[in-house]
């Protein structure tokens, strides 16, 4: 495994000198739909002080500052940090700010007793964490890729999601630990470097599973996993946003409600569904369904959590619509889509006037060459949302 | 290691303004002097180079020797040393500690083959290492197990009536009638609940080791602390077992690895586990000082898990493993027909030849501490202490059935709640399809 990872490090600079265009991603000349996202317009992130005072959950008044995904997760780690010495920052090759640069300046500040490298192990940093935790540490491990987290899935399944069952009335518990990793597609990820194994964790109880969609998201769900929740929390990040998403977001501490999606956008005719980067296509996507359908109005709903998930917003939205897509990077077997489907067949079944559709990966690995014939994109959301609407 | 090398050379690439390329020379650098003749290759910083070309071979190696105080006669083998630094009272205290889980062993297994638990497992021929090894740690150090430790309990404080109430998994059990027998856990005692799998003890406790260590440094008032972790030699050979050991040696966790060599893993012999010099060599080869000692000999265990622990502290942390040498005389386990892979004469032969209780009553005994009478006597009182709790045990109604749903978040989950909802109609559509009164407050319990 290390040869690939190292590879896969190199990487992680070449995505951080910003958008390149590789021959297996390049867009079609001719595409009016799979155009490249255009993060500077895109109405789900704060371009503005003022677009953010109107979000409901964030801060009111607060000082704001431009930052990515990776200076917002930066900065939640910092200010988590300071709020309480429990907390501590390891993985490999976190120390030097780490290969996405997550951790940058945090082991200068906070000393190396707080901040460390681990040896190159999974089973061994996720087992470490889980210690600490029990402890009473809030331990906050990093997975250098979501798709090296496999290592540790049994210390994942089999304990820290068990270990507050199995100890029962004594108490012990690994509540206050996270781990983080990166995930999804980037363009040239291939099968090692573009995974969400969201829906393999979604079927684990006792596990939280976190993903955000913007840098003022992920301050505020990461101080929430860290400082708030006494459940152990896995934070997937969208590596593609680390760089790519910036926005305003409030300097202060602030937390946001883990298991609460949120309505980013409101509609009447039809309800998405998604989590991540997805979301950017899904509204891209729906901007171009309401040019091309006067009067059209789609509901965007982004989980945040995917599990234990907010089941009641998405049902009262399909209610309302009587329509359902749901949008995800990862493999549409068995993926979250199938759970979100059923929930919604069955509790808004009298309302659905369409089948449910799912837009997702499809069930093979993410071939290098075919990455964008094998993810979501705003050609086939849009073909979902045209074909859900004529049913 | 290839790995780590590239994330060292991504690192030599300035990203701060005051960096300047080729500039910065990292503390850890290291760099080949012309001449040496001693390898500056960062990976392996004291080998001295050599032209003669050798290969270190396993099988000319002495293998490590096995540390002992008494022999199996329960005579000290050293009579230059003093007597073991115990009072007489508390080497009793072993024997007892000893000897109770002993007959537990006896009578719970028979419970299982009659029916009335569900599964089992003894401590036979290691009661030693765990008891021993327990007397050495402070009463607030931290434990993690693996199964085979029922003594460190019972030399920590755990009553019969907690056993029983694990054992019959009944609404007096800690872990709420979840675990299957011998999962014992006591917070109040230092010791986490026991899981099955393997070896993922290991880990967490070198990460608990840490925090123990940082705990430390940030509030020096508090005392300081070890972590001790128990394993069998099957477990060591999880890649769990590797990456703990590997942590505690770079992260310097106050940390005692505490490995039970009974020769056998299940059906498969210490031959098909490993071909190196047990686990002792390989603790070497993480960094980490080792002894390996005799495992039915409590003063020689306990005398090393107590300079362990000495270790463990100095100079801010580091692990220590321990390497008890034993020999399994039970069963893996209630489900385990141990002849069906090894003779019963060699089980005999250990069972006469050497165990840990008979070794201390006969250095008892010696003494004039100990007597057929005394153990007749004690062997009675135990028993009919056991059978009590037993019983008792046995009687006790289960855990409430909402005790199914909690725990698994801090706080029961909206769909959790919705589940607990389905199973309550349901339960009370169907009422005779279920026991449900051996369960506390039936039906409202839920």
């Amino acid at each position: 495994m290390s040869l690939p990872r190292a590879a896969g490090r190199l990487l992680a600079r070449s995505w951080q000198q910003g958008l390149r265009f590789y021959s297996a991603a390049a867009p079609s000349p001719s595409a009016r739909l799979n155009l490249p996202i255009d993060y500077k317009t895109t109405p789900l992130l704060h371009h503005t002080p003022s677009s953010l005072a109107n979000s409901l959950e964030l801060p009111k008044n607060a000082s704001t500052k431009q930052i990515n995904l990776y200076q917002a997760i930066n900065a939640a780690l910092r200010t988590a940090m300071s709020a309480s010495d429990k907390v501590i920052l390891f993985g490999e090759d976190v120390a030097f700010g780490g290969v996405f640069r997550c951790s940058m300046d945090l082991q200068m500040e906070f000393g190396s007793e707080r901040v460390f490298n681990t040896p190159l192990t999974e089973q061994g940093i996720v087992g470490f964490a889980i210690g600490a935790a029990a402890q009473g540490l809030k331990p906050v491990a990093e997975i250098q890729f979501a798709d090296y987290v496999f290592p540790a899935f049994d210390q994942i399944v089999n304990e820290a999601a068990k270990f507050r069952y199995r100890e029962g009335t004594t108490g012990a518990n690994v509540g206050g630990l996270v781990i983080r990793m990166p995930c999804g597609g980037v363009g040239h990820g291939a099968l090692y470097h573009s995974q969400s194994p969201e829906a393999l964790f979604a079927h684990v109880p006792g596990v939280r599973v976190v993903i955000p969609r913007s840098p003022s998201q992920a301050k505020g769900l990461l101080l929430s996993a860290i400082l708030e929740c006494n459940d152990p929390v896995i934070f997937m990040e969208p590596k593609i946003l680390y760089r790519a998403a910036v926005e305003h977001v409030p300097i202060e501490s602030y937390t946001l409600p883990l298991s609460k999606a949120e309505v980013i956008k409101p509609g009447t005719d039809l309800t998405i569904i998604s989590y991540g980067q997805p979301l950017y296509l899904c509204s891209a996507a729906i901007a171009a369904a309401e040019n091309a359908r006067k009067g059209l109005k789609v509901e965007l709903i982004d989980l945040r959590t995917i599990y234990p998930w907010d089941r009641q917003t998405v049902l009262e939205s399909v209610r309302k619509t009587g329509r359902a897509i749901i949008v995800h990077e990862s493999m549409i077997n068995y993926g979250v889509g199938a759970e979100v489907a059923a929930t919604i067949q069955e509790g808004a079944f009298l309302r659905l006037e369409a089948p449910i559709k799912r837009v997702a990966g499809w069930s093979t690995h993410t071939g290098l060459a075919y990455e964008q014939f094998i993810l979501p994109d705003v050609a086939r959301i849009y073909d979902a949302i045209i074909q859900t609407l004529d049913y | 290691m290839a790995s780590s090398l590239v994330g060292r050379w991504v690192a030599r690439i300035p990203r701060r303004p005051h960096a300047v390329l080729g500039a910065v020379r990292w503390n850890s650098s290291i760099s080949q002097r012309p001449g040496s003749d001693h390898v500056r290759f960062p990976g392996a910083v004291n080998s001295k180079f050599t032209s003669e070309m050798t290969f270190s071979r396993p099988s000319t190696m002495t293998a490590m020797p096995t540390y002992r105080v008494m022999d199996s006669d329960g005579v000290i083998v050293d009579t230059s040393r003093g007597p073991p630094d115990v009072p007489d009272e508390e080497v009793i205290t072993w024997y007892k500690n000893m000897l109770t889980v002993n007959i537990m062993d006896v009578i719970m297994f028979e419970a299982q083959r009659q029916g009335r638990i569900s599964f089992y497992m003894v401590s036979a021929g290691e009661e030693g290492i765990a008891v021993g090894s327990a007397s050495a740690l402070a009463p607030e150090d931290v434990i993690f197990l693996q199964y085979r430790e029922a003594g460190v309990f019972q030399q920590r404080g755990f009553t019969l009536k907690q056993f029983m109430s694990q054992l019959f998994a009944n609404r007096n059990d800690s872990g709420l009638g979840r675990n299957m027998p011998v999962h014992y856990g006591s917070s109040k005692l230092g010791i986490y609940t026991i899981s099955s799998p393997l070896a993922t003890q290991i880990p967490q406790a070198t990460g608990a080791a840490y925090a123990l260590k940082l705990q430390a440094l940030q509030n020096p008032n508090n005392p300081p602390r070890v972590v001790a972790c128990y394993f069998g030699e099957g477990a060591a050979s999880e890649g769990d077992f590797h990456a703990a050991l590997n942590i505690a040696a770079t992260r310097s966790c106050p940390v005692i690895f505490i490995c039970r060599n009974n020769g056998y893993a299940i059906s498969t012999p210490t031959l098909e586990q490993y071909r190196g010099d047990g686990i002792a060599s390989r603790g070497v080869g993480y960094g980490i000082d080792t002894i390996r000692v005799d495992g039915n000999d409590i003063f020689a265990v306990r005398e090393a898990t107590k300079e362990a622990r000495r270790m463990a502290l100095e100079n801010g942390g580091r692990p220590i493993l321990i390497e008890a040498m034993s020999y399994r005389v039970s069963h893996h386990s209630t489900s385990d027909d141990s002849f069906a892979y090894r003779a019963r004469v060699e089980v005999e032969d250990w069972k006469r030849r050497d165990n840990p209780i008979i070794r201390l009553r006969k250095w008892l005994e010696n003494k004039g501490l100990w007597n057929d009478e005394l153990e007749q006597q004690t062997r009675n009182e135990l028993r009919a202490a056991i059978l009590k709790e037993f019983n008792a045990a046995e009687r006790e109604k289960k855990p409430p059935l909402r005790s199914l749903f909690t725990d698994v978040y801090e706080n029961l989950t909206e769909e959790a709640e919705a589940q607990r909802q389905e199973l309550k109609r349901h339960l009370e559509k169907y009422p005779d399809e279920y026991n449900l009164n051996d369960y506390e407050d039936g039906i409202k319990g839920l």
